[in-house]
């Protein structure tokens, strides 16, 4: 006590600081549920979600009723047959067929009818019939674009092996930037970091915070000469190093494991996430700040931030095709800036005309909640 | 007897009814998930943002522009000067793609077709930029063939005739809408399952409970009708939801659609008691119910395929009571699918009852002897 009247008030504040820190460190080594739920939760959920979601449609069931043959049908299938996209299933009649769609063994009918040969160079032309299964419009329409692809193909050997000229007139030579094999995954696993992190940032917190008033003592730390803003920065420092180890374990399994391309900086990324992390830590701290109640905190991270993360970041759902209502909605998720820049560090690279503005979001968001934790505790002292 | 029962369920319900936080849990969420997912999760695009770069000065160019600028899938946002602005637009996400047409286009159209245009998609999304280049390449096969036709060439030999079964106009909110049913009575359900016991045991009246005349089946029992006839419910409002608010189709057979509920729910319900049996707190309760949520929705199919995910998850998701459900839901709304169709599901999700129900009334016992 005398010695602390010799003390520099900064010298106070930072051994005051020091002690709290001490408090929480231990706090977190001696129970285990926040270290499991910062290490052990994202590589749980980043190994379900990355092998479970996937928009890739291959070798999607496909009947190919061929009511008689000859020597077009049968180019025509073996055309087809060479795709990885079709696992084609001939069968015998279109009534055959239509019964496998309806019972959902076939995705998609394709069907050459009985006077597809003669048809070929009449001036109508032959019909190819294609049914998919509409139900899930997504791979339905994946589906429509891949035998049109492989429509297009055949067309073009049939010119060649026929020796007339079919080429149309105008081509299309698509060239998909940043991701040129398509591969849903790559897209994917950097923003389910994104919907990971924001789940166990805000879980991390908001227990946490809720349990102090639970157990009252909260009420204790606030007596003591401690500042509101030192025992806000007390609570965040520990978590944020917790936090920041689940993101590396994070993008080290998106790289290693799921083969996910990094063509970005390190040094760009630890940023955008040390600005997310603190938007996601200072949301939990906010939860827990109002609800003060472990299983209301709980229930309100999960409901508050995991959800919208996962439909209304863009991560999966594409925002631009949202209502405009809807669209305003996403503006206030943090998660749709830190998947915005995710996928471009992972996928495009530094373009700082997406990652700076983005990141300014972040950090005007971090402000906000931390700002709003800082005088909701205030208050709670009245 | 079945009056102990049933006084011991309107006792649960009331217990579930009366404490806050677990009304809002009957309430909050389904309310918000529904309208987020009935209107925020779509995989169907319109408004894309496009821009041009059109280096020829030709009619034909003219009229390939207008059909892209026409189409209701892409709004057109920027007409590009320089070959360097592709670049800039698509790495800010300005737009979402750049149909590039160069300065021989006329030329090549007019004597050495085919004529060439390139399309610049960000990637960034696979799936937004596959199915992207799917629609322009619909709007240039149309371009064709209307070309062809006028300046009376052949055309091609063959032609692609589409037709989509169950669902015409491929609505992604018809396949989104009837899943939150399969959804919602699982969330729902497993929580307040969950929950019963734990809360019992936080506030020391589960023992109260087993020193009444009530034997522990009948405790179980008891435990298990309240959940199923709130997640009864709950799915009923959903389904009434999906049919009236987003006017998704049913086709099929209500009194199915209600044997497969109920086999899930109790399917569900077994999971949820076992969870209860397990845990000693509310908070390890909600924790567990989570743990087994997650990876229960993301392997059901519910936000994409089975088919699609890796073929060493595919087989997990067989001991999955939602993935059936989900198939019999989806099914009798817009498929109307038949009694024989629904019943190969039903077996598996009985089984799953079954089981997940047993192992419960095990525990139970052995946590209590």
């Amino acid at each position: 006590m005398i010695a602390r009247s010799s003390m520099s008030p900064s010298s106070a504040r930072r051994m005051r600081i020091g002690g709290l820190l001490r408090k929480e460190s231990l706090q977190i080594l001696r129970d285990p549920s926040s270290i499991a739920i910062a290490f052990v939760l994202p590589v749980v959920l980043l190994l379900i979600f990355g092998y479970g979601i996937s928009l890739d449609a291959r070798k999607v069931p496909t009947a190919l009723v061929i009511e008689s043959g000859s020597s077009q049908t049968a180019s025509f299938a073996a055309s087809f047959a060479q795709s990885p996209y079709f696992d084609l299933r001939p069968t015998a009649t279109r009534q055959a067929a239509e019964a496998a769609l309806i019972s959902g063994d076939v995705s998609a009918v394709i069907v050459l009818r009985s006077d597809f040969s003669r048809r070929l160079y009449t001036p109508g032309g032959a019909p190819i019939q294609l049914i998919v299964n509409g139900s899930d419009a997504n791979t339905a329409r994946l589906m429509t674009g891949y035998v049109e692809g492989a429509w297009v193909a055949w067309l073009e050997q049939l010119s060649r092996e026929e020796g007339v000229s079919l080429t149309p007139p105008i081509v299309v030579e698509p060239r998909i930037w940043f991701n040129a094999a398509v591969r849903s995954r790559d897209f994917l696993v950097p923003g389910l970091i994104a919907i990971i992190m924001t789940l166990i940032g805000a879980l991390l917190t908001s227990l946490v915070i809720a349990r102090e008033w639970e157990r009252g003592t909260m009420e204790a730390l606030l007596v003591t000469p401690v500042s509101t803003s030192e025992l806000l920065l007390a609570k965040l420092v520990p978590y944020f190093v917790l936090g920041m180890g689940g993101m590396i374990l994070s993008v080290v399994m998106a790289i290693l494991l799921f083969d996910v391309p990094f063509r970005g900086s390190f040094l760009a990324l630890t940023a955008a996430s040390s600005l997310f992390l603190l938007t996601a830590l200072g949301m939990g701290l906010l939860i827990s700040t109002v609800s003060k109640n472990q299983f209301v905190a709980g229930q309100i991270a999960i409901i508050v931030t995991f959800l919208p993360a996962f439909i209304l970041s863009g991560f999966i759902f594409d925002i631009q095709s949202m209502p405009t209502v809807v669209q305003w909605i996403t503006h206030v998720i943090a998660a749709r800036y830190f998947v915005t820049i995710l996928q471009t560090s992972f996928l495009a690279g530094d373009l700082w005309a997406v990652i700076v503005p983005n990141a300014l979001a972040l950090a005007l968001m971090a402000v906000f909640f931390l700002g709003i934790t800082k005088r909701k505790t205030l208050k709670r002292l009245e | 007897m079945w009056q102990k029962i049933r006084a011991l369920v309107v006792k649960e319900l009331l217990a579930v009814w009366k404490d806050p936080r677990s009304r809002f849990v009957l309430i909050g969420p389904p309310i918000i998930q529904l309208l987020v997912f009935g209107y925020a999760a779509t995989y169907d695009l319109v408004d894309v943002p496009i821009a041009f770069y059109v280096e020829d000065s030709g009619g034909d160019a003219r009229d390939l522009v207008a059909r892209f600028a026409g189409s209701p899938i892409f709004r057109p946002t920027a007409n590009l000067e320089r070959q360097s602005d592709i670049a800039r637009v698509i790495d800010s996400r300005e737009v979402s793609l750049v149909l590039h047409i160069g300065q021989n286009f006329s030329r090549d159209l007019a004597v050495s077709q085919p004529a060439r245009v390139q399309l610049i998609v960000d990637g960034r999304n696979s799936n937004t930029a596959l199915i992207l280049t799917g629609y322009a390449n619909t709007i240039v096969r149309d371009f064709n063939l209307e070309w062809l036709r006028q300046k009376g060439e052949r055309l091609p030999p063959a032609s692609l005739v589409v037709r989509s079964w169950f669902n015409p106009n491929l609505q992604s909110r018809w396949f989104i809408v009837p899943g939150i049913v399969a959804l919602l009575s699982l969330v729902v359900t497993l929580v307040v399952t969950a929950l019963s016991v734990a809360r019992e045991r936080e506030l020391g009246t589960f023992d109260q409970l087993l020193v009444t005349p009530l034997s522990t089946a009948q405790i179980l029992l008891g435990k298990s009708l309240a959940p199923l006839l709130i997640g009864l419910v709950e799915g009923t409002v959903i389904v009434a939801a999906a049919v009236l608010w987003f006017g998704v189709p049913f086709l099929g057979s209500l009194a199915l659609l209600y044997v497969g509920l109920i086999l899930f729910l109790l399917a569900v319900i077994g999971v949820g008691l076992t969870i209860s049996s397990l845990v000693r707190t509310q908070q390890q309760a909600i924790l567990g119910a989570f743990l087994f949520l997650v990876p229960a929705v993301i392997l059901s199919g519910f936000a994409t395929p089975i088919a699609n995910m890796s073929p060493a998850v595919q087989p997990i998701t067989l001991i999955n009571p939602m993935r059936y459900f989900l198939v019999i839901v989806r099914g009798l709304f817009i498929q109307g699918m038949s009694a024989e169709l629904v019943a190969q599901q039903l077996w598996p999700l009985a089984l799953i009852a079954v089981v997940s129900l047993t192992i419960a009334g095990r525990l139970f016992r052995s946590r209590l002897s």
